[in-house]
């Protein structure tokens, strides 16, 4: 499949080649990623080539930026303060398309290769997310919230940005990145693009879905107990008190 | 030997499970106690979700009093008329939980009110369970006896309309009196994960005024259809019982709890107090602390 594929890269590459603008000819190393019974998170590895008109190499070179991107959520952050000695939930945000996972990668540092504006309509780099927030409030409210649910999952590294270093080009024709899954990933079907820039713009780009989803005996368990919840806390009682029973039953003989 | 949570989302050394599963149950074989109140704070501790942890808390508790039904059972240690009544009013206590549960979640307060309800109980009753510990060494040391106390229960539980006779118990009081702590155990098995023994023993004896042989088998036949009926009402609502989680402690807690048996039969009892009193409290300042310190987290993140 993949053989084919570069095949058939290969094959129009004469016709590709005749643009004036470099070409991207992307792939992931997969389209799926199951979450088993051993899952401590995976790797992602994103790459392909560049493709220039006549072979030719220019000067300054293209260069590129992934992103790997979850399902988007609408989420409530709530901020902890101290409140008569102790520490509880007082003031909250809601943003209405938080990323469950973000992570980019690129040639070179983001700031460097783009400018402002574009970083932000391709919202390249964790600092250009779109959150949309709902509710109302100070921008300078609004940045510390902002801040806050960055913060929290940068540490959980479900957002991710590989400054600098994530992807290699070699011979400024082919490029990989490796974007690491961790194991508190969210489920659902994420995005990896790929974006080709040159000169402070983004000349091409490419998008390929990726299914993360939970399989095997973990996939079944987690669908009994979201749609058969009844019979799974049954199955859990019924678990416990076997275990519990044979357990005594067991050290009573010996 | 990583193992994934399917529920809880994440990846756990299964051998640190099981082992503090096992550490809980030979505390509960050794006290007699659901242990409980110690699982739930480790898992939050070792970085579970707090909600998974008292849900999963919660079935384990069910497998380690299984054991213990059966062995008072064959002692005659159960007062089934009474645990009866406490059962009725803990599942009627555990659906309460569950609609406070709800409402707590929503306004955000669930893991302050979790830790504040630990904090005020635990410390409580570590603190009740040392200064008899300490009475009762006392006493076996200075040849002085304590004063037996003269009245058999609490005033208020007399003064209650309709009264039955508890023949085990040797009571004849009103069935109000345990349906009300029945009730109250089921709120907090529902929230914190825990059997709620650690309430309700000290309660039977002090307030209902219960007779100490019946009072550890009633309260495990309690908790055992009141963890069943908590483990239900977190499958059905918070969905957040993982059944890989539970097993994992069940496999470390039964084990633990029979060698925790055949431990407490040769230690001392008023020793035995005293530890377990030890732990109460140290669990109780961890919390304490937990809540007084700035978190690592300010921020949480609820999806709608």
């Amino acid at each position: 499949m993949r053989a084919a594929r570069a095949l058939l890269a290969l094959a129009l590459a004469p016709l590709l080649m005749a643009q004036a603008k470099p070409v991207l000819v992307p792939d992931v190393s997969q389209r799926e990623v199951e979450i088993r019974y051993s899952f401590t998170g995976a790797e992602l590895l994103l790459f392909g080539a560049i493709l220039y008109p006549a072979g030719r190499v220019p000067e300054r070179p293209a260069e590129i930026a992934v992103v790997l991107r979850g399902p988007l959520q609408s989420i409530l952050v709530r901020e902890k303060q101290k409140v008569a000695g102790i520490w509880v939930n007082a003031e909250s945000a809601r943003f209405r398309s938080a990323p469950t996972f973000y992570s980019v990668a690129s040639s070179r540092p983001i700031d460097e290769m783009v400018n402002e504006r574009t970083a932000a309509i391709f919202e390249l780099g964790i600092g250009n997310l779109q959150l949309s927030p709902a509710s109302v409030g100070s921008p300078g409210e609004l940045a510390r919230f902002e801040n806050g649910l960055i913060d929290l999952r940068r540490r959980g590294q479900l957002y991710e940005q590989t400054s600098g270093g994530g992807v290699e080009i070699t011979d400024n024709v082919l490029y990989r990145a490796r974007l690491t899954i961790p194991a508190r990933v969210p489920v659902g079907r994420y995005t990896a693009e790929t974006f080709l820039i040159q000169d402070g713009r983004v000349i091409a780009g490419a998008s390929r879905d990726i299914t993360i989803r939970k399989s095997g005996f973990e996939g079944y368990v987690a669908d009994a107990a979201e749609n058969q919840s009844f019979a799974y806390g049954i199955v859990a009682t019924a678990l416990s008190l076997l275990l519990g029973w044979a357990a005594a039953a067991l050290f009573r003989r010996v | 030997m990583d193992i994934y949570l399917p529920i809880a989302n994440l990846s756990v050394n299964a051998l640190v499970i099981i082992g503090l599963g096992g550490v809980v149950g030979l505390l509960s074989g050794m006290f007699g106690v659901g242990g409980g109140f110690l699982t739930t704070p480790l898992l939050i501790f070792y970085g579970i979700p707090p909600t998974v942890a008292a849900a999963s808390a919660a079935t384990q508790v069910t497998g380690a009093s299984v054991s213990g039904v059966f062995a008072h059972k064959r002692r005659n240690g159960i007062d089934f008329r009474m645990g009866g009544v406490l059962v009725a009013g803990g599942v009627l206590g555990s659906f309460a939980g569950a609609w406070l549960f709800r409402i707590l979640q929503e306004s955000g307060q669930i893991d302050t009110v979790i830790a504040v309800l630990y904090v005020v109980l635990l410390g409580s009753i570590g603190f009740m369970m040392a200064r008899d510990a300490v009475r009762t060494f006392l006493a076996a040391h200075t040849g002085v006896p304590i004063q037996a106390k003269k009245r058999r229960h609490h005033p208020l539980v007399a003064a209650l309309p309709l009264r039955w006779r508890f023949y085990r118990s040797g009571l004849y009081i009103s069935p109000l009196a345990p349906l009300a702590l029945g009730f109250a155990t089921g709120i907090l098995t529902v929230l914190l994960g825990v059997g709620g023994g650690f309430v309700m023993i000290p309660a039977m004896l002090y307030l209902l005024g219960m007779p100490t042989q019946v009072v550890v088998g009633t309260s495990l036949f309690q908790i055992l259809f009141v963890t069943m009926s908590a483990t239900m009402i977190h499958a059905t609502t918070t969905k957040a019982v993982d059944i890989v989680l539970a097993g994992l402690l069940l496999i470390g807690s039964v084990t633990g709890a029979q060698y925790g048996a055949r431990f407490a039969q040769k230690m001392k009892p008023e020793y035995l107090r005293g530890l377990l009193a030890f732990i109460v409290l140290v669990v109780a300042i961890r919390m304490a602390l937990g809540l007084g310190w700035r978190p690592d987290e300010i921020y949480s993140v609820v999806i709608e």
